[in-house]
């Protein structure tokens, strides 16, 4: 199979080396411990366990059987065929990270365009070569923040909108840096509040404020206010956003951000059950060198020919060990080639119609559902393509109706927010149409009545 | 050859991808809200296939030949991987589906957990962290918050032998911990005598890649342990080099408390040019309930008639989150395909064979170069790529020579301690004849070291482009392609 | 490679120049050339700033190496090299010169004692050689 050595060959190997057999070559293990019996299932065949995957994944409802209105983080986009067709060209995905780069100028090219692409949609002039997932990024910005005041500036600010699992991985990474605390905002009670209510918890021991846009109930903000607060103060303000709603909505960096970091799955790639995503980390041209994880920058060979390389690598865990100031080794390649992909090929009118479409619909979704009886709508912001509607009744009960009828109903918000009793976070994206929609509406107008 | 980049390819009024129009009543757009100008390229679909696959021509990759890169376990990827991963079942399903509709993945994901369990000998196994350098944060993180629980502080040391990975000192550090370097002594392994005048009650822990990086299993290990947990330390397994040890000996069996595993690595998932990876954390009873949350659990025992009912739970003291959602599922999938076909017999053929290949080319390369450390290694080995009597050759010319002879090189200035170290990992998929090629190239290499240095110095001759300009990368800086005025 | 006859020198290969209380700190020629091509520094103390003996004050980085630079003195430091930020090839062309990373008023000038002279730098160099 994928051992390819003959009896003949097998015995003529181990002659050069000069042992009898195979077992010989173990004798630094300790013989107590040495060939364990493992008790696992025999092989199978690639026939037989290609059979046995597809019935496993046969017995899930997957995005294809169920109509999804759920977002909360990982999005129902379609992506186009080409982008799985070129990600399974083998001279992408076999190949490792580029440290050859004579022999790996196809990747380095792709991740420096993806760098450009990221920092052209966010607004900003630097992006490295990709983080684990959103989550991940956001921590990292959180990082990056602490390193940058040489951890002399000890609050790190968060709106309560983010994503509650970002946060969660934000405290989980923080925890090693003693002198650090996350403050959220004061208003507990009411995760709705503007991003702007952080204002006066901004001081001149704040390294970070970090927001997300649109946040996670879906409303879109104008952050001009903040970021000058923030700047008066000396700390940097961090914007969690949503590449989708970049096609559409002003760029982060046109606010004045420090740092904009997301989810990129929104961007071609597959639910695939939460993974893998991809991370995406851009920041001004200042901070490049704070920026942890690969980047890939533009030079020239011998002969004045155009190439790229691995550049600022002095900066890594491989040359600085435990001073430097992430451990980070490699990035998510392959998922920021589909992203480069993906927004190569919509290109500015295609990633502008999927950004219309998304919010076209949603808004059509929740006019909708905000005039059903028993139903309301949360907030009067505006919105991308998520938002927050209030039901009669809780969501989870909601939900398995929904399912019933071969709905994935929205996110259950009162999960991770006690306050939210019945609301539901719903998303909309192009790949619902009219006709689901107005099922939905109605589904939902018989659950009331039930 | 070089390739434009996508935006010097972009013209203005291109299309790629059609989407239908609105099928919904039309709603106003916040204006205030708007952006005026979306720099992305413009390109038809025919323009965006052909630039990646010009691209994609440019790359050397294990599917083009042997990919020796030490510590990295480049092994052939199955192509049945790509097709299970992708079936829709699993590639269409939402994170956040109710537990019911995607019992198949949470069925899978507990297989895999109790899969690599039975291959570490560890009690608990949780899937989440995103790749090895992650894994390892986990386990540093665990280390912690198991001392913590017992209410002692005072343990801030954290113990890493010369040899190790950039990443073990890097995860140390970013939980806190002071690191502490444990030199090796004249035979690679760990030096006892150092390691137990350091041990003391400030140790948290001692990180150890075994087969270290010179690909040497410690002889002492035993004794290694014993000394660290005396001291009231836990011992960490760096699973980097996990591939030497399937079948062959469990990490747990031999006294490690955690370790993490790369399922890129040893699990033949695809390394992608530099990711998605997968770190899985392994811990023994005791830290168990500080693994990251969540891991998959039955929730109820199934029946004759019913299958269990799987679900997330958060263990009681969990260090918390680390990524969104559950982990790299696409690449669970695909390491599950693998262990499914390999079974308990193949998973030990295959370290059996890493080991037997690695040893069949340092037979065949030794005397030609330097082997640092006289030893039988495991499934890699280092030498040192320079000699006395051709002292303007480095390890770096070396490598850049094989190009020439059509193979990726080997691991270059690493480990640190080995002096111009070319760490060469073949693993077991590849055949007699490829790696007799391989130390043909080399020995060749060898040779012309010492009679043609400067085809060494000038190389590689024979790739789409040459050696690049690092120094001007880093200072000029230049991190995005520059847009055309028209754009 | 050169050593300078008047100065003092650290085994982490800092240089100390001494001018009454003032002491100005650099990397030496040892060091650039073991760094080889210098493409940042970074000093990381302010104007102002009371510094330890023995803390890191700046970062030389290559493409290859990064490399911390300890300050063999404490004081209070009246002045740091700006111009390197954007010229960190002088830490190559000119190491004892144009490339001094920042100025000290020593607090402790029996710090100084511990340093080394030109001629022991030069066999630490050597020893080190191999």
């Amino acid at each position: 199979m994928f051992i390819p050595h003959t009896q003949d060959e097998t015995e003529a190997m181990l002659e050069a080396i000069g042992v009898k057999k195979l077992a010989d070559l173990f004798t630094d293990v300790p013989e107590k411990y040495r060939f364990p019996k493992l008790d696992l299932p025999e092989a199978l065949t690639e026939m037989e366990v290609l059979a046995e995957l597809k019935e496993y994944a046969g017995a899930n409802e997957s995005v294809d059987d169920l109509v999804c209105f759920l977002g909360a983080g990982a999005y129902n986009h379609y992506v186009p065929a080409a982008i799985d067709s070129l990600l399974r060209r083998s001279e992408f995905y076999t190949a490792y990270t580029p440290y050859q780069p004579e022999i790996s100028q196809g990747t380095l090219q792709s991740i420096f365009e993806f760098q450009s692409l990221i920092a052209n949609l966010t607004g900003m002039e630097v992006a490295n070569a990709s983080h684990y997932d959103g989550a991940t990024a956001t921590a990292e910005a959180g990082v990056m923040a602490y390193h940058n005041f040489r951890g002399k500036r000890s609050k790190i600010l968060l709106s309560e909108a983010i994503n509650p699992q970002y946060k969660e991985v934000l405290c989980t990474y923080m925890c090693g840096y003693e002198n650090i605390h996350i403050e959220s905002g004061s208003s507990k009670q009411d995760p709705f509040t503007a991003p702007d209510s952080l204002i006066p918890q901004i001081d001149g021991d704040t390294a970070l404020v970090l927001v997300q846009y649109p946040d996670f109930f879906g409303r879109v903000y104008d952050l001009t206010a903040l970021a000058i607060k923030a700047h008066e103060q000396g700390a940097l303000l961090g914007v969690i956003a949503n590449p989708t709603a970049l096609g559409l909505f002003k760029a982060p960096g046109e606010f004045g951000t420090d740092i904009v970091v997301g989810e990129g799955q929104p961007l071609g790639i597959p639910l695939s059950f939460g993974g893998p995503y991809l991370g995406f980390f851009a920041t001004r041209k200042e901070f490049a060198r704070k920026i942890s994880g690969r980047l890939v920058g533009e030079t020239e060979d011998g002969q004045g020919r155009k190439g790229y390389v691995l550049t600022l690598t002095a900066r890594e865990q491989h040359i600085r060990r435990e001073k430097a100031t992430s451990n980070i080794c490699t990035n998510q390649g392959l998922m920021s080639l589909a992203a480069t992909i993906y927004l190569s090929l919509l290109g500015k009118h295609g990633f502008r119609q999927v950004a219309s479409l998304c919010y076209q619909k949603a808004h059509y979704a929740a006019g909708k559902l905000g005039k059903l009886k028993g139903y309301k709508l949360v907030s009067s912001t505006p919105f991308f393509h998520e938002f927050v509607l209030q039901c009669p009744r809780p969501v989870s009960e909601i939900n398995a109706m929904l399912l019933d009828q071969g709905f994935l109903g929205g996110y259950d918000l009162s999960k991770d927010f006690p306050t939210l009793k019945n609301q539901m976070l719903l998303a909309v994206t192009e790949m619902n149409n009219k006709d689901q929609i107005d099922a939905l509406v109605e589904t939902l107008a018989e659950v009331h009545n039930d | 050859m070089t390739e434009p980049t996508i935006y010097e390819l972009s013209s203005t009024g291109r299309v790629g991808v059609e989407y239908p129009l609105p099928d919904v009543p039309l709603t106003d757009f916040p204006v205030e809200l708007l952006r005026e100008d979306l720099p992305l390229p413009e390109l038809s679909e025919v323009d965006v296939v052909r630039h990646f696959t010009h691209l994609s021509s440019l790359n050397y990759c294990i599917d083009t030949g042997l990919y020796p890169l030490g510590s990295c376990t480049m092994k052939y990827n199955p192509k049945i991987n790509e097709e299970t991963a992708r079936l829709p079942g699993f590639a269409h399903t939402h994170p956040l589906q109710p537990a019911e509709t995607v019992q198949v993945n949470l069925a899978l994901m507990f297989e895999l957990q109790e899969f690599l369990k039975e291959i570490s000998g560890f009690a608990g196994v949780c899937l989440e962290p995103a790749a090895g350098a992650q894994g390892e944060m986990v386990g540093v993180m665990i280390i912690r918050a198991y001392h913590r629980s017992r209410g002692d502080s005072k343990r801030v040391k954290m113990l890493i032998p010369d040899s190790a990975h950039g990443t073990n000192p890097a995860s140390s550090a970013m939980s806190g911990f002071e690191v502490v370097p444990v030199p090796s002594d004249a035979s690679g392994n760990v030096d006892l005598a150092a390691l137990k005048a350091i041990c003391d009650d400030t140790v948290a822990g001692l990180m150890l890649t075994n087969p270290n990086t010179l690909g040497l299993f410690d002889e002492n290990v035993l004794e290694v342990i014993k000394t660290v947990h005396a001291a009231g330390g836990l011992v960490y397994g760096d699973g980097a080099n996990l591939n030497a040890l399937l079948g062959i000996a469990r990490p747990g069996d031999l006294g490690f408390d955690l370790m993490h595993f790369n399922l890129h690595k040893t699990f033949s998932t695809p390394h992608g040019g530099g990711g998605p990876g997968s770190g899985p954390v392994g811990v023994t009873k005791k830290l168990i309930d500080f693994l990251p949350t969540p891991v998959v659990a039955v929730i109820e025992e199934g029946s004759e008639e019913l299958p269990p009912l799987y679900g997330f739970t958060t263990p009681k003291q969990t260090i918390g989150r680390v990524k969104s959602f559950y982990g790299q599922f696409g690449m669970i999938v695909r390491a599950f395909t693998y262990i499914r076909m390999q079974g308990p017999d193949g998973l030990k053929k295959v370290s059996q064979y890493a080991v037997l290949n690695a040893n069949y080319l340092l037979s065949r390369l030794q005397g030609a170069y330097v082997l640092p450390y006289k030893r039988r290694c495991m499934h890699e080995f280092v030498l040192e790529g320079c000699w006395a009597d051709a002292p303007e050759v480095h390890a770096m010319d070396v490598a850049k020579r094989l190009m020439d002879y059509k193979f990726h090189p080997p691991t270059n200035y690493f480990p640190l301690i080995v002096h111009e170290a070319l760490m060469i990992e073949p693993t077991e998929t590849e055949s007699m004849q490829t790696l007799d090629l391989f130390a043909d190239a080399m020995l060749k290499i060898a040779e012309e070291a010492h009679t043609h240095p400067e085809l060494l110095k000038s190389a590689p001759h024979d790739t789409p482009i040459s050696r690049l300009d690092e120094v001007k990368a880093a200072k000029d800086l230049v991190l995005c392609c520059w847009i055309p005025e028209d754009n | 490679m050169k050593i300078q006859p008047t100065l003092k020198y650290t085994n982490s290969d800092e240089w100390v120049a001494v001018e009454g209380k003032t002491a100005t700190l650099g990397v030496s020629d040892y060091a650039q050339d073991q760094l080889s091509d210098v493409v940042f520094v970074e000093v990381s103390a302010n104007v102002g700033d009371i510094i330890k003996k023995n803390s890191a004050v700046a970062t030389v980085e290559s493409v290859k190496a990064a490399s911390d630079v300890i300050s063999p003195v404490s004081g209070k430091v009246i002045a740091v090299n700006e111009v390197l930020s954007t010229t960190p090839e002088q830490v190559n062309s000119d190491p004892f010169g144009a490339a001094w990373l920042l100025k000290v008023e020593l607090s402790d000038p029996a710090e100084l004692d511990n340093l080394m002279d030109a001629e022991a730098y030069e066999k630490y160099c050597a020893d080190r050689s191999h």
